[in-house]
C-alpha cells in the first residue's frame, strides 16, 4: 500500500488519528486507549498484514510519554509508525502487545525498566537490565542520581 | 533442597533449576540462564540480562553527534565498522549529507570484512563449544590477518571508530588494496580446509542437525534477524532489500535455508563467508578516486525529527533511531541490536531438547552479550 492509501485506510478504522509525513515513514498518533484494537486490526487484515514489529521503544518528552512502534510487512513492503500518547507521567500504562508480535515482551520490559511504564497484561514484567531494587527509570530526563557524572 | 541463592532448586513439579552462567564459558560473556529441568530435558529457559549494561542510550543523550558513535564500538564489539556505520548513516539522513562514492566503497569493503572476522571467530567458537579444539586456531589465522588490515587501516583492532559522518575519518593505508586482494585468496583457499574438519564432520552433524528448531512463522514474530533467521526460510538481508553503502552497486546472493535447525544455521553462515568475500573482490579494484569525506560543520546540529537507519550486522538487522530537538546533540537514541530479539527466541528453540543441545543452539545464534545489554 502506498502512503496515501494507508492513511486512507487507517482513517477509516480510526476517525481520532492525526498524522505526521515529514519523516521518512510515515506516522500515526493515536492515544493509549486505542493502541491494542488498531494494532490488532494491523497485523491481521490482509490488507495491511504488519508482520515485523522491528523496534519498538519509548520517548520521554518531558509533559507527556510517547510509545513508538516501527512496523514493517514482508509481504507488501510497507512500514508505518505507530505513536501511542501516555499523557500521565506518574501512572503510564498501556496494553501490552506482546500477543501481536512475540517480539514486544522483551522490548516492552526494556521500556518498562528504563521508563517505568506499566504494560497491562503482560505475562513476565520485570525489570530487564536493571536490578530489582533499583530505585527510578533512568531514561526518563528527569531522573536524577547522586553517582552521575555529566559528560 | 535450597540452592546457593536461598531459593528453591527443586520445584513441587520435579523440576531441577538450575543457573547457566553468567561466567559459563560457552555463554560468550555474562549472561545468566534460569533452566528448568526435568531429568536432562529443558522445560523453560528464562535469560537474565544486565550484567554487563553501560547505559550506551542514556550516555549518548549528553555526547555530541561526533562522539556518540565511539560508544557504538563497544556494542557488537565484533562488528564496529558495522555500527559506526549505522550512525554515520543515520546523522547523514538527518543532515541529507551525499557520501562520496570512495568513502561508500571503503565502507562496504570494511563492512564485508568484518562479516568475515566475525563469521570466522564464530566458526571457530562453535567448534569451541563443541568440543573440537583445532577449529579455533583455523580461523584465528585467516582472521588474524583481517584484524592486521584493521590495524594498518584505522590504528585499531576493535574499536575501530573509522566511520564518521560525512565518510570515513582518513584515507586508507596505501597497502590497503593490495593487502586486502592477498588475504582474500588467502582465505578462499581455506574454506575447503574449514569444510573437511568440521562440516563434513560426522560429530558435528550429530550434534547439530535437527536440533533447536525455529519455524520462519515465529522467528518473524519473535523479529529474529540475520542468518538465524535466514536460516529458517525468511528473507530479511537489509544489503538486499534496503541497500545502503555501495550494496547497490554489487551482484551477491541472499543466502536462505529452510532447516530451521543449528545445520541450517550453520551452513547459511559458511556460505555468507563466500558472498562476501565476493562482495569484496568486487570493490577491491574498483575504488574511485576523489574525496574520502564530505564536509561537515564543526558541530553538527541535526534538524527536528526523527531517524531511522537499519543494516546489516553479521549477526543481523541494527537499527539506530534518533530523536533529535536541534539540539547539539541527541534528545532520545535507541539501538535495536539484533542480539536482543535473537536472544528472545532461545527459550522456545531450547524447549523440550537436552541441556546438552543448549550449548549447539547458543553456539549457532551466535550471541554477543555487550550488543544484548548496551
Amino acid at each position: 500500500m502506498s502512503t496515501e492509501e494507508l492513511k486512507n485506510s487507517i482513517t477509516a478504522i480510526l476517525p481520532s488519528s492525526t498524522f505526521d509525513e515529514t519523516g521518512e515513514f510515515l506516522n500515526v498518533v493515536i492515544t493509549s486507549e486505542e493502541l491494542l484494537p488498531l494494532m490488532n486490526t494491523l497485523r491481521t487484515k490482509s490488507e495491511f498484514d504488519f508482520d515485523f514489529l522491528f523496534c519498538l521503544t519509548c520517548i520521554d518528552w518531558k509533559d507527556h510519554l510517547m510509545m513508538v512502534y516501527h512496523l514493517l510487512s514482508k509481504t507488501h513492503q510497507h512500514t508505518l509508525v505507530i505513536k501511542a500518547k501516555i499523557a500521565d507521567r506518574n501512572n503510564a500504562q498501556i496494553e501490552t502487545v506482546c500477543n501481536i508480535w512475540r517480539t514486544a515482551e522483551f522490548h516492552e520490559r526494556e521500556v518498562f525498566d528504563l521508563f517505568g511504564v506499566k504494560f497491562i497484561n503482560h505475562p513476565d514484567l520485570r525489570r530487564l537490565f536493571l536490578s530489582d531494587d533499583w530505585v527510578g527509570h533512568p531514561l526518563r530526563k528527569d531522573y536524577t542520581d547522586e553517582n552521575m557524572i555529566s559528560l | 533442597m535450597r540452592g546457593l541463592i536461598g531459593e528453591d532448586i527443586l520445584t513441587e513439579e520435579g523440576e531441577f533449576i538450575i543457573n547457566m552462567g553468567p561466567q559459563h564459558p560457552s555463554t560468550h560473556g555474562v549472561l545468566h540462564l534460569k533452566i528448568w529441568l526435568d531429568g536432562e530435558t529443558v522445560k523453560r529457559i528464562q535469560p537474565n540480562l544486565g550484567y554487563i549494561h553501560r547505559s550506551i542510550e542514556k550516555m549518548s543523550e549528553s555526547l555530541s553527534y561526533r562522539n556518540f558513535i565511539f560508544a557504538t564500538s563497544r556494542m557488537d564489539y565484533l562488528a564496529a565498522h558495522v555500527n559506526n556505520e549505522a550512525c554515520a548513516l543515520t546523522v547523514e539522513k538527518g543532515l541529507q549529507l551525499e557520501v562520496p562514492q570512495r568513502a561508500k566503497v571503503i565502507r562496504t569493503i570494511l563492512s564485508e570484512l568484518t562479516r568475515l572476522q566475525s563469521h570466522q571467530l564464530w566458526w571457530g567458537c562453535t567448534g569451541l563449544d563443541l568440543g573440537g579444539v583445532t577449529p579455533f586456531f583455523y580461523a584465528f589465522r585467516e582472521r588474524e590477518a583481517i584484524m592486521e588490515i584493521f590495524e594498518e587501516t584505522c590504528g585499531a583492532r576493535l574499536t575501530q571508530n573509522y566511520m564518521v559522518p560525512g565518510g570515513i575519518m582518513y584515507d586508507v593505508h596505501p597497502n590497503f588494496q593490495k593487502r586486502v586482494k592477498d588475504v582474500m585468496i588467502q582465505i578462499k583457499g581455506k574454506f575447503e580446509e574449514y569444510d573437511n574438519i568440521m562440516t563434513g564432520n560426522v560429530i558435528l552433524e550429530n550434534r547439530l542437525k535437527g536440533v533447536g528448531y525455529l519455524s520462519k512463522e515465529d522467528a518473524l514474530s519473535y523479529g529474529v534477524t540475520g542468518p538465524t533467521a535466514r536460516a529458517s526460510g525468511l528473507s530479511c538481508d537489509l544489503r538486499k532489500s534496503n541497500p545502503y553503502s555501495a550494496y547497490d552497486q554489487v551482484q551477491f546472493d541472499e543466502i536462505l535455508d529452510t532447516g530451521g535447525d543449528c545445520y541450517a544455521r550453520y551452513m547459511v553462515r559458511m556460505r555468507e563467508m563466500r558472498q562476501s568475500v565476493s562482495i569484496i573482490e568486487q570493490l577491491i579494484d574498483n575504488i574511485p578516486e576523489g574525496d574520502f569525506q564530505a564536509k561537515t560543520k564543526n558541530v553538527i546540529k541535526l534538524p527536528k525529527g526523527e531517524f531511522y537507519q537499519r543494516v546489516e550486522t553479521p549477526r543481523g538487522e541494527l537499527g539506530v533511531f534518533i530523536v533529535s530537538d536541534g539540539a547539539a546533540s541527541p534528545y532520545r537514541i535507541k539501538y535495536r541490536s539484533p542480539g536482543f530479539s535473537n536472544l528472545s527466541a532461545l527459550p522456545i528453540m531450547a524447549k523440550g531438547g537436552k541441556i546438552g543441545d543448549l550449548v549447539a543452539i547458543m553456539a549457532t545464534i551466535d550471541l554477543v552479550i555487550p550488543d544484548i545489554d548496551r
